[in-house]
């Protein structure tokens, strides 16, 4: 298997920032919207926004929650496997709210639907968008795209795309994977 | 972590430590479902339950059934009352029947011991075993595990007493082998003629004096008094199992560590336990029935990840 690093911590760092910046340009005080991590992975990119939009760009009292999307997926019974449904923390209803979904790969787009599905077991948003870190761009299976991602890329199927995190994996990166054949 | 390693919930002896593990950890996740403002989720909508209930059960079997229904699941329900049962049909030919309206589940409670794994050899379903006479009531073990779990943390290292009439329960032997797997010590309380003979068997502690047990224990899960199993005389008066065994305000208040009440139900009030112990802060008997939900849909999901679209 080989690893090539696609972007780096600076590169980075700096999508993650102008992500911040759209944000605040949309959602001005988040009064009235709430950012909801996808589990498992998109609960990193969620602190790391978070953490940005309050140290750099002084948004106080951002609402936040965890989703999970086990219980929602359209391929349960058809795959190989155990499928462990993680922690949902989301402790305020939705209703009316603009809820921004944060994940870390945009990929075939199922997740989302799923977690389109779910977020309405919390109230009816007034609107729902979606961050990506990474689009898989070409991808997708579903007419789903994302209104704020920090980069594209072209991948093929059998490939993987990696987001490793500081606080996680000891440094900021995405890798691309292929298998070796 | 990976898949359970049974295809049914038979008996708790067949499950191994990291299956029960997996069923109340998932059984956590269930249990956030249930407190959202929609409290459904579409996992199960094609899956096709059928509740076989040849003896009664209340909770049991509403506990059950609302556990299907928030999984989206259709239910189909049988109650041996009003079934071609009486008329002389076999549980095989029932249940064939059953299935052969496409059913994937069936949830049975069933006065013989044995029935359900009976049924696992016969059918091509997956069986949960909601009590097969005084065998074995899995799920009502698992309930338990999962709210002594939330209440106190681990389940290790534990000192459970189970007091009352343990000849007649299912819960009793489900109990015991669950959290001995768990690494729970475990008591079992009651008069000599309520207590089967071979009970040292299996690892617990016999004990014929409720003070004794409530001063050793963290945990004391009340079993009610059977009357409808018991055709014998198995004491002398309910007055004297009631001053003898029945668990009061008076004994809580007398102990040095404060012990966590459990009763799976129903309550004979003011004979096993007092009114006043069952309502009080010790008691977690209605977190019990809650619980029940929840875990029940986790052995539900556990169970239906198992029978692949194209195999079952």
């Amino acid at each position: 298997m080989s690893k090539r690093e696609i972007i780096n911590s600076r590169e980075l760092n700096i999508t993650l920032n102008r992500l911040c910046c759209k944000l605040v340009e949309n959602h001005g005080d988040f009064s009235e919207s709430i950012l909801i991590g996808l589990q498992p992975r998109g609960a990193q990119v969620l602190e790391r926004i978070v953490r940005l939009l309050e140290n750099e760009y002084n948004v106080k009292n951002i609402r936040t929650g965890l989703l999970d999307i086990t219980f929602y997926r359209d391929d349960f019974r058809r795959r190989e496997g155990h499928l462990q449904p993680n922690k949902t923390k989301i402790d305020f209803l939705v209703e009316d709210q603009k809820v921004v979904f944060i994940d870390d790969v945009l990929y075939t787009g199922r997740s989302v639907r799923a977690a389109m599905d779910a977020i309405l077991s919390f109230g009816r948003p007034a609107k729902m968008e979606l961050l990506t870190l990474i689009d898989r761009r070409f991808s997708r299976d579903l007419p789903i795209q994302p209104d704020y991602k920090g980069r594209q890329v072209d991948s093929i199927e059998s490939q993987r795309v990696e987001v490793l995190w500081k606080e996680i994996n000891g440094r900021d990166a995405v890798l691309l994977t292929e298998p070796t054949s | 972590m990976s898949e359970l390693s049974v295809n049914h919930l038979l008996g708790i002896k067949h499950l191994d430590k990291e299956d029960i593990q997996l069923i109340l950890d998932t059984a956590k996740e269930f249990k956030e479902v249930l407190n959202r403002p929609i409290k459904k989720v579409p996992t199960l909508r094609d899956i096709t339950i059928a509740n076989l209930f040849f003896e009664n059960s209340t909770r049991t079997r509403l506990s059950f059934e609302l556990a299907e229904k928030r999984l989206s699941a259709d239910v189909v329900n049988f109650s041996a009352g009003s079934s071609s049962v009486k008329k002389g049909e076999t549980l095989i030919d029932t249940v064939n029947n059953i299935l052969s309206m496409k059913v994937d589940m069936v949830v049975m409670r069933h006065p013989n011991p044995g029935a359900a794994e009976f049924l696992s050899q016969h059918v091509d379903a997956s069986i949960i075993n909601a009590g097969d006479g005084a065998h074995e009531h899995p799920s009502q073990a698992l309930l338990d595990a999962f709210s002594i779990r939330e209440k106190l943390g681990a389940l290790q290292g534990l000192k459970i007493a189970i007091i009352g009439d343990i000849v007649h329960s299912r819960v009793a032997l489900s109990n015991v082998l669950l959290l001995q797997k768990m690494g729970a010590e475990v008591m079992v309380c009651g008069p000599t003629t309520l207590i089967p003979k071979y009970m040292h068997t299996l690892g617990v502690r016999v004990e014929h004096n409720l003070q004794t047990a409530i001063e050793w224990c963290d945990v004391a899960n009340m079993l009610r008094v059977q009357h409808e199993r018991q055709d014998l005389k198995y004491f002398p008066s309910i007055a004297e199992y009631r001053a003898q065994y029945g668990l009061t305000m008076e004994h809580l208040d007398a102990l040095d560590t404060p012990i966590v009440v459990m009763h799976p139900g129903p309550i004979n009030r003011g004979v096993e336990i007092t009114s006043e112990v069952a309502d009080s802060e010790h008691s977690i008997i209605l977190e019990q029935v809650e619980n029940g939900v929840a875990v029940r849909m986790a052995v539900l999901y556990l169970l239906a990840e198992k029978r692949k679209l194209g195999t079952s």
